[in-house]
């Protein structure tokens, strides 16, 4: 099984992340990650969907979601040709012996440090999986007392654009 | 994008035109009315003629317009799911959108089932609920129910009703998503207080879909490739399923067909789509199907499935399901095509288009000389159902055989008349023994199974087609969940005919204890030939119809033709069958259909039949 991630442009309208979620479970499949938000367009909503499944039950399911009256258009961005990303917020352990070392760790990730407290840091990040995977495991040693993960957001690479369309001009 | 206009969306409500002194007046003057008028005028203005329901606290307010509308007949039921089952009779006879109403909470549960059963069967139903006041939402209120979350899976779409300004764009959005495309049932919650409020109703409203597009005309290099396998094709069959009925592309098909001179194949869902006594026709296919029909499916070299979907009581198991077989596969639904089955060539379109467009293409393909013989294919296939017809035994014990029964009332009320069945046996045997002419003359629950479809669904089927005959074959079973509506067939006028074939058990489920768990008949035996409880002429009789009873053969064509008689009442036939019948043939459950049972203990000898 391999990952994909659909960019799943819909009706902003209430009730559809039950229709959508809703759909993958019954057709038994995990979702690894969803995120969704608000578009160019305030009518649409997009949705981007991280799920593992082979080839054909993916295409059964996409075609299924297709069928759903809000969903305006589905499409699957390749890994190469698009940037995805996620966002992290993690609660590390820092008092003051090992705090330039968690800070050291910070900047060599290029995440941020949003929040001080006597003996934690806040620290966010962005980046993909991999990135975000490879932050946590060099944190690990100081102690993470918290941290909180949104889903992949995802955009193709180049000019051309997923927003644009009759079914999309036609909801805005 | 292009919207439908309103005339379109009557005329697709309700193809034939209602009466000119009953159309409504298109209004185009916001007029200032409570909701409840709203939903009513909407449904005038929509073509729904006939609405089956039980009022309700919640859906209370609606029932006070209904009650002067000169337009919509309600019909009071006995309970919800025989209003549902009588919203889809009435569309799969009338090919219009049935509609169905219930209140908040039990009311709208009870439309569970009847839900599910037209989502299956792709039945155009509309279902209207009232729910709890909005601002009671969400509060665990008396009677409320998330029923737009209960049918999420089980309809095609669904609406919870956040206003009146609203409620003219959402019913009409829900008839036209019912009854285009893959039809399906599209339920509409309206709370309380929507329909109390006084809002503005401009009639026609603008259909916001931007989602929704069926595609209905085929991909025309589709179609060539389709025609360009059906000119090389050696042993052809024509695959009918349900859509060809809800195309109405029964004639088309008949064109193709002869065409072609291919096989026709006719699954559960489209018995009358392709008429029983053309020499073409070779049955139905499936688990109870003809073994002709079976044979043809696992020898042929191209299916041609049209408006079908390789359903596992089709299929059997599925990768020894036509193993040698490419397959076109024509579907309205783009996510039935390659589901349980490769398509090699995928068609997605209305059944009435590709088939007339593969008639065009497959005639260019006979002109340019490719045009194969089919006589092998038709020595063997003549052959097979030859040897191997539908029939079945007279009991040993001397009790009246079901399928005689069936097989009797067929043949003497015709094939003008509807027939529906329940669930089970009865269901099997009606598909097997009554022949079937015309599309639209048999309804039943083909993707849900449910037990109780039988009267209802002919209660609404003899609504919608008031000078049609309909008789509903029940088994004593299924008859016992929905009888109730009978009441409501006698009180409204609606005489139909029920022949309940009465072998004192769950007859489907004690053959498959006969057959496969060692005759130990575990709760299957109900009492109604022991005990006589309950006793159905006397029940007919308490529910205002004419109760008929007939234990023996010599009296079976009487009472048909008794019952035959009576013109201004439902009649119930308690038909007191033997019951130790079993449905044949049989491709057991999970088997291959190579693994068909001619009878028990007779397996047809297909191997040598190789072609």
């Amino acid at each position: 099984m391999a990952k994909h991630t659909l960019s799943v442009l819909v009706e902003n309208k209430p009730g559809i992340l039950a229709r959508v979620a809703g759909l993958f479970a019954r057709r038994g499949f995990n979702i690894d990650s969803l995120a969704v938000g608000e578009t160019e367009h305030p009518e649409v909503s997009r949705m981007t969907i991280v799920v593992n499944a082979d080839e054909s039950p993916l295409e059964q399911v996409t075609k299924q979601l297709n069928k759903l009256v809000q969903v305006l258009k589905i499409v699957e961005l390749d890994t190469t040709a698009s940037v995805q990303r996620e966002l992290l917020l993690v609660k590390v352990r820092a008092e003051r012996p090992v705090r330039s070392q968690v800070l050291e760790t910070v900047s060599l990730f290029r995440a941020r440090v949003v929040d001080v407290a006597a003996d934690a840091l806040t620290i966010e990040a962005t980046g993909t999986s991999e990135k975000l995977d490879a932050l946590l495991r060099d944190l690990e040693p100081f102690g993470i007392k918290e941290m909180v993960q949104s889903g992949v957001v995802a955009i193709g690479r180049g000019s051309r654009s997923i927003t644009t369309g009759p079914a999309l001009r036609a909801a805005s | 994008m292009t919207r439908p206009t309103p005339e379109v969306l009557a005329h697709r409500a309700h193809p034939t035109p209602p009466a000119a002194d009953k159309k409504p007046a298109p209004t185009t003057q916001a007029e200032l009315l409570t909701g409840a008028q709203v939903l009513v005028r909407s449904l005038e203005a929509l073509g729904a003629d006939v609405v089956f329901g039980i009022p309700g606290g919640a859906i209370l307010p609606a029932y006070d317009p209904l009650f002067d509308s000169e337009n919509v007949r309600h019909i009071l039921v006995r309970h919800e799911q025989g209003a549902g089952h009588a919203a889809t009779g009435y569309a799969q006879a009338t090919g219009k959108v049935g509609v169905c109403m219930a209140t908040s909470g039990p009311g709208a549960t009870n439309l569970v089932t009847p839900i599910a059963d037209a989502y299956m069967d792709s039945v155009a139903m509309v279902a209207i609920t009232g729910q709890v006041a909005s601002a009671s939402i969400g509060t665990d209120a008396f009677q409320e129910a998330d029923i737009a979350g209960i049918t999420l899976p089980i309809t095609k779409h669904n609406y919870l009703v956040k206003s009146g300004e609203e409620l003219p764009r959402v019913l009409a959005e829900a008839f036209h998503l019912a009854s285009t495309g893959r039809p399906g049932p599209v339920l509409v919650d309206i709370p309380k207080d929507v329909l109390q409020k006084q809002t503005t109703f401009k009639w026609p409203p603008v259909l916001e879909l931007p989602g929704y597009h069926p595609t209905l005309h085929p991909h025309g290099k589709q179609i060539r490739e389709a025609a360009r396998l059906i000119a090389g094709a050696k042993r052809p069959v024509l695959y009918v399923g349900g859509g060809v009925i809800k195309a109405h592309a029964s004639e088309v098909l008949l064109k193709l067909a002869e065409l072609t001179g291919a096989p026709v194949v006719t699954t559960l869902m489209a018995r009358g789509a392709f008429p029983d006594s053309h020499p073409q026709h070779m049955g139905m296919p499936g688990m109870h199907g003809t073994v002709g029909a079976v044979y043809a499916l696992q020898k042929s070299d191209l299916l041609i499935a049209l408006g079908a979907r390789f359903d596992d009581r089709v299929t059997g198991e599925l990768s020894t399901f036509a193993p040698n077989a490419q397959i076109i596969h024509a579907d309205i639904d783009p996510a039935e095509i390659g589901k349980n089955r490769t398509a090699d060539v995928p068609i997605v379109g209305d059944a009435k288009h590709v088939i007339e467009e593969l008639i065009a293409a497959v005639t260019a393909e006979h002109a340019a000389g490719h045009r194969p013989t089919l006589k092998d294919w038709w020595a063997t296939l003549d052959d097979i159902r030859g040897r191997y017809p539908l029939g079945y035994e007279e009991p040993a014990d001397g009790t009246l055989s079901p399928q005689y029964v069936i097989e009797r009332i067929g043949k003497i009320v015709g094939p003008d008349a509807i027939y529906t069945a329940g669930v089970g046996q009865h269901q099997m045997w009606a598909a097997q023994f009554i022949q079937y002419e015309h599309p639209a003359t048999w309804l039943n629950s083909g993707g849900l199974g449910t037990m109780g479809y039988a009267v209802p669904a002919a209660m609404g089927a003899k609504v919608g087609r008031p000078d049609a005959t309909v008789w509903a074959i029940d088994g004593d079973g299924c008859f016992q969940m929905t009888n109730q509506e009978l009441a409501t067939c006698a009180l409204e006028g609606i005489p139909i005919k029920v022949a309940v074939i009465n072998n004192g058990n769950l007859g489907m489920v004690r053959q498959w204890q006969t057959l496969f768990y060692d005759q130990r008949y575990s709760n299957t035996e109900l009492g109604t030939h022991k005990h006589r409880i309950p006793d159905f002429v006397k029940l007919a009789d308490a529910l205002g119809c004419v109760g008929l009873r007939c234990e023996t053969k010599r009296d079976v064509d009487a009472t048909i033709e008794a019952a035959m008689k009576v013109t201004d009442q439902p009649v119930v036939i308690d038909f007191v069958v033997g019951k130790d019948a079993m449905v044949w043939p049989m491709v057991a459950a999970g088997t291959s259909n190579d693994e068909i049972m001619f009878a028990r203990g007779v397996r047809p000898a297909f191997d040598q039949d190789d072609v």
